[in-house]
């Protein structure tokens, strides 16, 4: 087990073609690893034959991989959310049963270097690959449907920003098998993570996966943004946009205005490690607070860049559950952006204990404290919804309102966390990872699994099974308290992040018991996939010929559509007088047109996007194995590509007017059965 | 769009909900050039408040008032400012639909965005010879990437320039490749701004 990692990545082992890369870089002498590996093969090799079988290959390349749709964008970023939430969630398994073994004076089965990439490796894919896909994949299923759109406003860009998020994330999944990955924690800081002191490929693999991961959120960013601005339905003007639209601009906004920031500091840190420059280093005038004011400037909008579209979802399940239009309207949009704003001006309280001084100290934790205002009044426009509503506990109003009882656990310790003396105490302590598992899980992933059980009819045609979604839920709301509540109280008692063991075995009852919560949380995973199986099963049974999936009480302009809607989302662009477009459609008995159909301008696919983007990929494989004729000669490619693809001019074309019509008619077929009209 | 929605909402008796005839978006491009350029002023931003922050920390190496060259940077300064003004001419011409004219203008830009990629070459081997190389102290890492980052954009400038030049050549001052030629035209003179910014607070006060 004990390997002398050192000597692997030796700067004397470099050879011109390979880089640093040898076969002593392939940890083939680790059980966990070696195992993973082989049911990796075997179920990837199971996935490549089974498309073989069906001839499937250019059907999935034609159809989805090239595919500028926004819908099928927006899927294939959901699906790699998924199988990242497997990859992230094994990680927090590892760590939680190493605990619960080393807390009782067990030897446990990781060794410190192995648990410190597990930590490392958990919270980069938990943020990056996961929660960032699951929303970008619902701001892009869901806003174009939402404000009349027929698309984004670069579907190109829109395919390319998907396909680099992907490279990143194949980048963090290679260097389980080949080297390794950073022992850093999630923000790698210096000079932990400067060369001195992490010599070997782990820091460089987080670099380059999140530079070419980064690179696709800051286009999608811009792409969703100026899609809002400029593609809204005729009529809709920005107080008339749905709540999860409004959250989406604002999230957008702060992808725009802080993804380069990461970029930057990322930057920087590459060039002290790949050319001995002095950024954060110890020595020559190198200063590492700088990193971490740097990377807390981009990190403390990230977290509401992660929760605000959330916020958005739960708005449009609890208005369409309790069929009552939003209560306070503009009191959400408003308190949206204020969010928006203060996110900015309060990320020093994530490092209070560097010692900024007391008047800096106190004006980040005051900044901090009053973004709990605008916070609590979306809480209580929630709940006046609720209040006299006619509430149907379908599975998003359950994610809901678990939710709403979760979060305002969360954000009361995260004004815990705001008293600057308290923090001196709690700072870097289980305390500080409780709250904000609580906010993240309670808040992101309940918001996700709501947004996906809401739409996901809308999406593929038919609704997801109840029984299994019951199970998913109870098995992630009863696991995510017993795994973290015990972490309150560590924390409280001194046990520190990051700790690969504790040997106070008096404390063990507790590490147990976050334990068993992640079993529950393992069986409301499985319990999902279940659902998406036993769904699958019964579509016939759990069609939604309506469109209009929940009863009829969509609001928005999306539940006009068919499910899964037409290639061109709107046969006409609708004409928007209400923020609950669709609903207002319904009071005027709304009926739809059956004729004066027209062609209808639509981008075209391309295979410039994955191309471009897995080429960026191969540069940075390269990069990290210091393989320099490979990085120029796919740097090269990555250019070169970029510029034939801008002489191809013929990027759009026309549906004919006579298959929307045929489109169209087949849907007041549907309607017909489902008996409506 | 405004004007529109008046009309329409006066008929409330009837209320519209679709248009019948498509409706015009405008083409988001240039908006989204504009958001993407501020997204890259922010790198910048960063790269400046870390020049501020490591600039006095020279650790030894040789001071900014040793080694510069300020009427060297003086006529690259003047190289790309002047830069900045002939691809406003090229814009000129290309809005009159003069083909010829765009061309030449742009050549000159490109000659005068080289020159000033030669002098910064020059200006960065002349550095590390006397001992100002990036690896010297924080303060001359922060100078190498900030003014290297700004090089780099007016590199990536120029290949943009040479692919904009043959396809305007090949098909045309078409509109598409109108509003190509005018998106380099942002970035040319956004690139402008930030040499100012570059300028006076690396160069000038390097010397005070």
């Amino acid at each position: 087990m004990s390997k002398d990692y050192e000597a692997i990545y030796a700067d004397d082992r470099w050879s011109p073609v390979f880089g640093k890369l040898s076969w002593d870089v392939i940890p083939y002498y680790e059980p966990i690893l070696l195992a993973t590996f082989i049911a990796v093969v075997i179920g990837g090799g199971a996935l490549v034959g089974f498309i073989t079988y069906k001839k499937a290959w250019s059907y999935l390349w034609t159809e989805w991989l090239t595919s500028i749709d926004h819908k099928k964008i927006g899927i294939m970023y959901i699906i790699l959310g998924l199988v990242m939430l497997i990859r992230g969630f094994a990680d927090a398994i590892l760590m939680r049963v190493h605990q619960s073994m080393t807390s009782s004076g067990g030897e446990g089965f990781l060794d410190a270097h192995h648990y410190d990439q597990i930590f490392t490796a958990h919270g980069m894919i938990m943020i990056f690959f996961v929660a960032m896909p699951f929303v970008t994949g619902l701001m892009n299923y869901v806003t174009p449907l939402q404000i009349g759109a027929r698309d984004v406003a670069f579907p190109f860009l829109n395919n390319f920003s998907f396909w680099m998020t992907v490279g990143g994330a194949i980048l963090v999944n290679i260097s389980l098998f080949i080297g390794e990955f950073g022992q850093t924690g999630w923000l790698a800081y210096p000079p932990l993570s400067g060369i001195q002191f992490s010599p070997s490929v782990g820091v460089d693999y987080y670099i380059w996966a999140l530079q070419i991961a980064g690179i696709g959120t800051t286009l999608s960013g811009i792409n969703l943004l100026v899609t809002i601005v400029k593609m809204r339905a005729p009529g809709m003007t920005y107080m008339k946009l749905p709540v999860f639209t409004w959250t989406a601009l604002s999230t957008n906004v702060l992808i725009v205005a802080s993804f380069p920031v990461l970029t930057a500091v990322l930057g920087l840190l590459t060039l002290d490690r790949y050319f001995g420059t002095h950024f954060f280093t110890n020595d020559l005038g190198g200063n590492a607070m700088l990193y971490i004011n740097l990377i807390w400037i981009w990190g403390h909008p990230e977290v509401y860049i992660l929760i605000l579209p959330l916020f958005g979802v739960f708005s449009e399940v609890v208005a369409v559950h309790c069929r009552k239009q939003i209560f306070g309207y503009d009191s959400m949009v408003y308190a949206i952006v204020v969010i928006m704003i203060l996110s900015y001006i309060v990320w020093l309280h994530h490092f209070f204990t560097m010692g900024s001084g007391a008047s800096v100290n106190a004006f980040f934790g005051i900044t901090t404290m009053i973004i709990s205002i605008p916070t609590g009044a979306k809480i209580f426009n929630w709940l006046f919804t609720m209040y006299k509503g006619r509430i149907t506990y379908e599975l998003p109003m359950m994610w809901t309102i678990a939710f709403i009882i979760t979060f305002v656990i969360g954000g009361m310790t995260g004004v815990l966390l705001a008293v600057p003396p308290a923090d001196f105490v709690l700072h870097n302590s289980l305390f500080l990872i409780a709250h904000f598992h609580n906010v993240i899980i309670g808040g992101v992933v309940f918001g996700i699994f709501a947004g996906i059980n809401f739409w996901f009819p809308k999406a593929f045609g038919y609704r997801l099974d109840k029984f299994w979604g019951q199970v998913s839920f109870w098995g992630w709301v009863i696991g995510f308290y017993l795994a973290f509540m015990p972490l309150y109280a560590l924390g409280l008692m001194g046990v520190t992040r990051r700790l690969s063991e504790f040997p106070d075995t008096t404390l063990s009852g507790y590490f147990n018991t976050a334990s068993i919560g992640a079993v529950f949380i393992t069986v409301g995973i499985i319990a999902f996939f279940i659902q998406l199986y036993v769904s699958y099963q019964k579509r016939e049974e759990l069609r939604d010929d309506n469109g209009d999936t929940w009863n009829g009480d969509g609001r928005t302009l999306e539940w006009s559509t068919s499910s899964p809607p037409p290639q061109y989302n709107f046969a006409f662009t609708p004409r928007v007088h209400n923020f609950d477009t669709w609903w207002d459609m319904k009071q005027h008995g709304y009926k739809r047109p059956t004729d004066g159909f027209k062609a209808i301008h639509m981008p075209k696919n391309t295979g410039a996007g994955i191309i471009i983007a897995m080429l960026s990929t191969i540069m940075a494989f390269a990069l990290i194995w210091h393989i320099w004729w490979l990085a120029g000669a796919s740097f090269f490619a990555v250019i070169m590509a970029s510029i034939i693809h801008t002489f191809n001019y013929d990027r759009e074309y026309y549906i004919p007017a006579e298959e929307v019509e045929a489109t169209e008619a087949e849907r007041t077929k549907q309607l017909a059965n489902g008996g409506l009209t | 769009m405004s004007t529109n929605n008046l009309t329409v909402e006066q008929v409330d008796d009837s209320p519209m909900f679709h248009m019948e005839e498509e409706p015009h978006h405008a083409p988001g491009t240039l908006l989204g050039f504009w958001i993407y350029l501020m997204s890259d002023c922010l790198i910048f931003a960063i790269l400046f408040a870390t020049r501020a922050v490591l600039a006095p920390n020279y650790a030894g190496a040789p001071l900014p008032i040793e080694v510069f060259d300020i009427p060297l940077i003086l006529v690259s300064t003047f190289c790309l400012l002047f830069s900045s003004i002939t691809y406003g001419f090229a814009v000129l011409q290309m809005q009159m639909n003069k083909l010829d004219g765009t061309l030449l203008w742009l050549g000159v830009t490109w000659l005068l965005g080289a020159t000033f990629i030669g002098i910064e070459l020059y200006e960065f081997s002349h550095l590390i010879h006397v001992g100002a190389s990036p690896q010297s102290s924080a303060s001359w890492s922060s100078f190498f990437a900030l003014v290297g980052t700004h090089g780099l954009h007016v590199f990536f400038g120029l290949v943009w320039m040479i692919v904009l030049i043959v396809q305007a050549k090949k098909y045309g001052l078409t509109v598409a490749n109108q509003r190509r030629l005018f998106c380099l035209s942002m970035f040319w003179h956004f690139l402008d701004l930030i040499w100012i910014g570059v300028f006076s607070m690396v160069y000038l006060t390097g010397v005070v």
